[in-house]
């Protein structure tokens, strides 16, 4: 009876989440390690085929050699959300605070009016940017009317607009979390500590930031993850002409029948993902608060 | 265990129920037309449901998954043998309809098909690209426009994101038959379309129409269909028929296994095959149909458009299933075009 | 409330949050402007209208869309905030829950999977096991993937919250139910209030995963608006979405005005 006391809370979550995460997971990770089938799935035969192909390939005279491609697009993709991430920080702390000192009834319309923008679709949120940054957009029509520029500067189909677009999409994810820690910071803290560093800035550092920490920790990794996979985004506004890896999971999956292929990243993905989680929890245990307990 | 019972039972009363008079249609996006559709349920009395999906390959993950209710689905003809062999589809045995005799010669007990077993021909068409003609009043009718476009057309060229029909261009332009697999000629390919990149806008088969009318690209991998919608919008948008090749695709009815208003959906084929309702979808979609007889329903617009009509002389090439091979050729060059 | 808030302030934050809202708000108001367009674009402006409102209201598909959407993100946020709420309360107050980090590893878990990687896997597992419920194939996937969504802003709450109350109340002989219902969860409110809303953000956007999974008839409106995106956009979605928009907008405002009579 005590025992199922004991587990009677995280049980609901848990077993949710194992069965219907962990067992597609642990498929996905067999399946990056079988023969693919021509018309999508896998044949139960082991094969490394998967793996090595990230590195290596046949190329078109048929030797084994070195193959960067996907190499580059990881790269690219950790670039692009681990930039997106710190951008997210620096818009979604600012905004976090000045709305956690807000008196408590406009906090929550604050609160609120973040979260609005969320009852539009993804899809066309991203599409409204492509109005705002393409040749005949709202931007480029402004400065072409003031005289800036002459001719109109190429905004979208950049790796700039693609940022643009994740930290749109995901800085919620960056300050409700934020939020979320500052709303119960202790103002007498503050107060002490201004008392003590007497300067705004220093009881920002050394009161404000470590306090909220986990709410940056968590927000960051709300944000970091979606960015890795994410593909609305970069084949909206950047155009699709240079692939990332959440365009490159999708092909295995859709036109390349390429299951094990698409596993296989999906696995890379994951470690990746944990390795940055392994950083952040290493980052919080050292500043005094964990990730994981 | 009772009431597991029950429960069963008032299901399997519930479904009957509803069985006499549900039809559940997966097709392609916007590619039904409602007044087809609201003109079925008036004749027979069924309920029609309507779902969408964006690729062939969206369609075969999600009947390869089993449970998906479907009755009846609309796969290209290059991926029927895939269905067939993966045995996905319920034979209809399309010979022993009402209205079989309809079908078009061409289409009749097509390559993809041969005895119309387990298909009937719901649209073709043609996949080229559309050109803003005020912006390049030369010859589009070739796919050097494409590939190695004139001056003005360059940094406005929008592609499909998809590697299939782009590197099938590719090929035809160059002389080759589709679905290559040798290496000489997929590395051609690759060289050829990384010489066009620079002056490539978009890789995206999203929001063509929305691109081309508003001139964020003047020249665009396009369907015939959508491109009479474009020249619709505006005129000096025209759809271009290369001399070395068309594409050529068509799609196809057929009923997934475990379709659960089998009955209704062949209604629904034999309500199609019918010139004057595929006439309808016809006017509505921008596609040609293989059902003989069906012009005379078609409306001016159609009965004109140029997107349907190809020069004569020019040669029409059916895209292929494309073997493993070919396919990781092709996902080769796609990938290292964009890494 | 106090004004002693203020010693808080930062110089130049007010106006680096305005400028925030703008950027929040300035793709929305092309939205709101492009769904009154006369003509069929919705990029290019061709005069005022309001067809695109009629067209989208007498839509069905429309209807039954938007209708399968909110069952499935109230469903899902109801079921995913709960279990994580609970999960988070045993893993920072139940002293004899042994191996929290697994536990907590395993609810972040479905955040490490990219969404087309869960949407494959989800829908070979249902495929596998037969799973075939109709719009609850979608409830219980999107449940998953909304569990850590709702638990991290949580969690984020909880750690460092002053347990002292609690244990001023379980001091006064009140009962763990009580001090439950009374000190924490009002305490922690908040932190589920924005929980939930993220789960209901990521459940009502949310179109791979539901496009694989999904049942006949099971359509959601991302799915829908996605097929007319591939179209182009017109209007008509503009149209839909500032209907959703002002929906929101007015239960925003609603709850806003009858917390604020609460309290005055």
């Amino acid at each position: 009876m005590q025992r199922i006391r004991t587990f009677a809370g995280i049980a609901p979550a848990t077993i949710m989440v194992v069965c219907f995460m962990l067992l597609p997971i642990l498929i996905i990770v067999v399946y990056s390690f079988l023969e693919k089938n021509p018309y999508g799935g896998v044949r139960p035969e082991l094969s490394f085929e998967a793996y090595s192909r990230l590195l290596l390939e046949r190329d078109f005279d048929d030797n084994l050699s070195f193959n960067p491609s996907y190499l580059l697009i990881l790269f690219r993709s950790i670039w692009v959300a681990a930039v997106s991430v710190a951008a997210c920080v620096l818009i979604g702390f600012p905004v976090a605070y000045y709305i956690a000192m807000q008196p408590a009834e406009r906090r929550n319309l604050l609160i609120l009016l973040i979260t609005i923008p969320f009852w539009t679709n993804l899809l066309i949120r991203t599409y409204c940017w492509i109005l705002v940054l393409r040749d005949t957009g709202l931007i480029n029509e402004m400065l072409l009317s003031l005289g800036v520029i002459q001719s109109p500067i190429p905004l979208l189909y950049t790796e700039g607009a693609i940022i643009l677009g994740l930290i749109y999409t995901y800085v919620p994810f960056m300050v409700l979390p934020i939020y979320a820690s500052l709303e119960r910071l202790d103002v007498r803290l503050i107060e002490a500590s201004r008392d003590l560093y007497a300067s705004r800035i220093g009881a920002l550092r050394h009161v404000v930031v470590p306090l909220s920490l986990p709410g940056i920790v968590a927000g960051s990794i709300l944000v970091f993850i979606p960015c890795l996979g994410a593909f609305i985004a970069p084949e909206l506004l950047g155009g699709g002409k240079n692939l990332m890896l959440g365009s490159l999971v999708q092909l295995q999956f859709s036109t390349s029948r390429d299951w094990p292929f698409g596993s296989a990243l999906s696995v890379v993905i994951m470690i990746v993902v944990m390795l940055a989680l392994l950083f952040y929890a290493r980052n919080a245990r050292n500043s005094g608060t964990e990730l994981v307990h | 265990m009772k009431l597991a019972t029950l429960a069963t039972g008032l299901g399997l009363v519930a479904s009957s129920a509803l069985a006499d008079g549900e039809l559940y249609i997966y097709n392609w996006t916007d590619y039904t037309s409602p007044e087809l559709i609201e003109k079925f349920e008036a004749e027979t009395g069924i309920t029609v449901t309507m779902d969408t999906y964006d690729s062939n390959d969206t369609l075969l993950a999600k009947l390869k998954s089993g449970a998906s209710g479907y009755d009846i689905v609309v796969p290209s003809h290059n991926y029927v043998p895939i269905f067939v062999a993966e045995e996905l589809f319920q034979k209809i045995n399309a010979q022993d309809l009402e209205g079989y005799s309809n079908i078009a010669d061409g289409f009749r007990n097509p390559p993809w098909d041969s005895a119309n077993e387990y298909t009937v021909p719901w649209q073709w068409g043609s996949t080229s690209f559309t050109v803003n003609t005020d912006v390049f009043g030369g010859d589009i009718d070739t796919y050097e426009t494409l590939f190695r476009p004139p001056e003005e057309l360059r940094g406005q060229i929008g592609m499909f994101k998809a590697p299939s029909d782009v590197v099938d261009m590719a090929l035809i332009y160059l002389g080759y038959g589709v679905c290559s697999e040798s290496k000489d000629e997929m590395r051609e390919v690759l060289e050829l379309l990384e010489e066009q990149k620079p002056h490539v806008k978009v890789y995206n088969s999203d929001g063509i129409l929305e691109r081309l009318t508003s001139g964020d690209a003047a020249l665009h991998q396009n369907w015939n269909g959508y491109s009479i919608r474009a020249r619709t919008a505006d005129p000096a948008l025209k759809y271009a028929f290369p001399k070395e090749g068309v594409l050529t695709w068509a799609d196809n009815i057929a009923v997934p296994v475990g379709a659960q208003n089998y009955d209704n959906a062949i209604k629904f084929i034999e309500f199609i095959l019918q010139p004057e309702n595929i006439a309808i979808q016809s006017n509505f979609a921008g596609y040609s149909n293989g059902i003989s007889g069906s012009a005379e329903f078609l409306n001016e617009e159609m009965a004109t458009a140029p997107e349907l009509s190809p020069p004569d002389g020019t040669p029409m090439v059916f895209s292929e299933t494309c073997s493993e091979n070919a396919t990781e050729l092709q996902n080769k060059v796609w990938t290292t075009l964009l890494q | 409330m106090p004004k002693s808030r203020d010693i808080r302030a930062l110089p130049g934050l007010k106006w680096f949050s305005l400028g925030f809202f703008v950027y929040l708000y300035l793709p929305l108001l092309i939205l709101v402007i492009f769904s009154f367009n006369a003509t069929k674009s919705a990029t290019v402006w061709g005069g005022f209208s309001l067809d695109w409102y009629a067209k989208a209201l007498a839509n069905d598909d429309i209807r039954r869309a938007a209708w399968n959407s909110l069952v499935i993100a109230t469903t899902a946020t109801v079921f995913s905030t709960t279990m994580a709420t609970m999960a988070a309360l045993s893993l920072t107050r139940n002293k004899s829950l042994p191996r929290k980090p697994l536990f907590n590893g395993m609810l972040l878990l479905p955040l490490m999977v990219p969404e087309i990687v869960t949407a494959v896997a989800t829908l070979t597992l249902f495929a596998t096991i037969g799973l075939s419920l109709g719009l609850g194939n979608i409830i219980i996937a999107h449940t998953v993937f909304c569990i850590p969504f709702a638990y991290l802003p949580i969690r984020a709450r909880l750690q460092g919250m002053d347990e002292s109350l609690e244990t001023a109340a379980r001091d006064l002989y009140a009962s763990k139910w009580a001090t439950l219902r009374f000190v924490t969860l009002p305490l922690l409110a908040p932190g589920i209030v924005s929980g939930a809303m993220l789960a209901f953000i990521i459940s009502i956007d949310d179109f791979i995963i539901t496009l694989m999974v999904a049942e006949a008839g099971s359509t959601t409106l991302p799915i829908y608006i996605y097929s007319l995106v591939r179209i182009g956009i017109t209007p008509e979605v503009n149209a839909v979405s500032t209907v959703l928009l002002i929906i929101s907008i007015f239960f925003v405002t609603l709850s806003y005005l009858v917390e604020k009579r609460g309290k005055f």
